[in-house]
């Protein structure tokens, strides 16, 4: 598959950077339409959720610590605190979840 | 233009994008040890990663290339899955203060979901080092987890990698919640893009748009009220 590897490669670096390259180059001058303005103020929080739900809740080996990871997130980011915070007490509240489900597994 | 400062040194770029890179470091991970369990070697993981730095368009790619997909189905669908990348580099451009075009050609290649989050957060306008120095610790954890992951493909026990996966969405959700607790209208705007994601993954017919689609659609849609229904008066850092 060597060769053909190349050619994927090159396809899938080509395409994904003339996305991204193009509108970037394109829009240089400052956009005046109050629309277009507002619609790209709001862009990232849309997108960002779009990401989030509802694919958080199969990035785990279990819904429930899914949900659970996604409790934490949401409080702590409530509380206005830094990314990573969120993000590793999240990932920390998966992991002791997941443990406590197999312990009560075990135990059925 | 009454211009506030702008946001252009290097080591705060740096700094702020060391969580991005810690939070890629296991989803780059996934993908080297993906890769090399669906046969491709060390050096073509590395490869992928080194080239292309967008996580949903790799693991989508690789399946494609292990299945040997033809030519334009692997265009199609990167075309697809990353068109989100063409809003947040439209986006991103209105950020950028005083960029020339060699510098926009390089930025441009590492406009990431979080690389593109980070700096719409910021305050003012940024400049090209402040991009440089926020690109730089992203890229090397991006390349060095796709490395390790492909090297030690089951270092990790499973319980370990099961809970990093939660790792980008908790920064997501970082990025999110803090202006939407002081907006209403961002609040509005990410419930109407949840709403519809859920539409898209769940409702029978419609889950058959492709994820990253999905994605498009619901962006186009929640911006699109958002602004409809509440613009704002000035953009920030103008």
């Amino acid at each position: 598959m060597s060769g053909q590897f190349w050619v994927y490669v090159v396809l899938m670096a080509g395409v994904t950077y003339l996305i991204r390259m193009l509108p970037l180059v394109i829009f240089k001058k400052k956009i005046q339409s109050r629309f277009i303005k507002s619609f790209l103020f709001y862009m990232p929080y849309a997108v960002l959720t779009a990401m989030t739900i509802p694919a958080i809740f199969t990035a785990t080996a279990s819904v429930w610590s899914a949900v659970a990871g996604l409790l934490v997130a949401v409080i702590l980011a409530w509380r206005e605190k830094s990314l990573l915070t969120v993000a590793i007490f999240a990932c920390a509240a998966v992991f002791v979840t997941e443990w406590l489900l197999k312990f009560l597994n075990a135990g059925l | 233009m009454e211009q506030s400062a702008i946001i252009n040194r290097y080591s705060q770029g740096f700094k702020d994008g060391i969580p991005i890179a810690l939070g890629y470091l296991s989803v780059s991970f996934t993908f080297g040890m993906a890769a090399v369990t669906q046969g491709l070697d060390l050096w073509q993981a590395v490869l992928i990663s080194m080239t292309n730095l967008t996580s949903a368009g790799q693991f989508a790619g690789l399946s494609l290339i292990t299945a040997g997909a033809a030519y334009y189905e692997m265009v199609l669908t990167q075309f697809i899955i990353n068109l989100r990348y063409a809003l947040m580099s439209v986006s991103l451009s209105q950020k950028l203060h005083g960029v020339r075009l060699l510098d926009r050609l390089l930025i441009s290649f590492c406009n990431t979901d979080e690389i593109f989050a980070v700096a719409s957060r910021q305050p003012a306008e940024v400049g090209r080092r402040y991009m440089y120095g926020l690109m730089t610790a992203p890229y090397i954890g991006w390349v060095l987890g796709t490395f390790i992951g492909a090297a030690a493909s089951s270092l990790l026990p499973a319980s370990v990698r099961s809970a990093l996966g939660l790792a980008i969405y908790g920064m997501f959700i970082a990025i999110v919640l803090p202006p939407a607790k002081k907006l209403r209208a961002v609040r509005l705007v990410v419930i109407i893009s949840a709403l519809f994601s859920c539409i898209f993954a769940w409702v029978p017919v419609l889950n058959h748009i492709s994820s990253g689609f999905a994605i498009i659609l619901c962006t186009l849609i929640a911006a699109a009220v958002g602004a409809a229904l509440f613009p704002i008066e000035e953009v920030q850092g103008e």
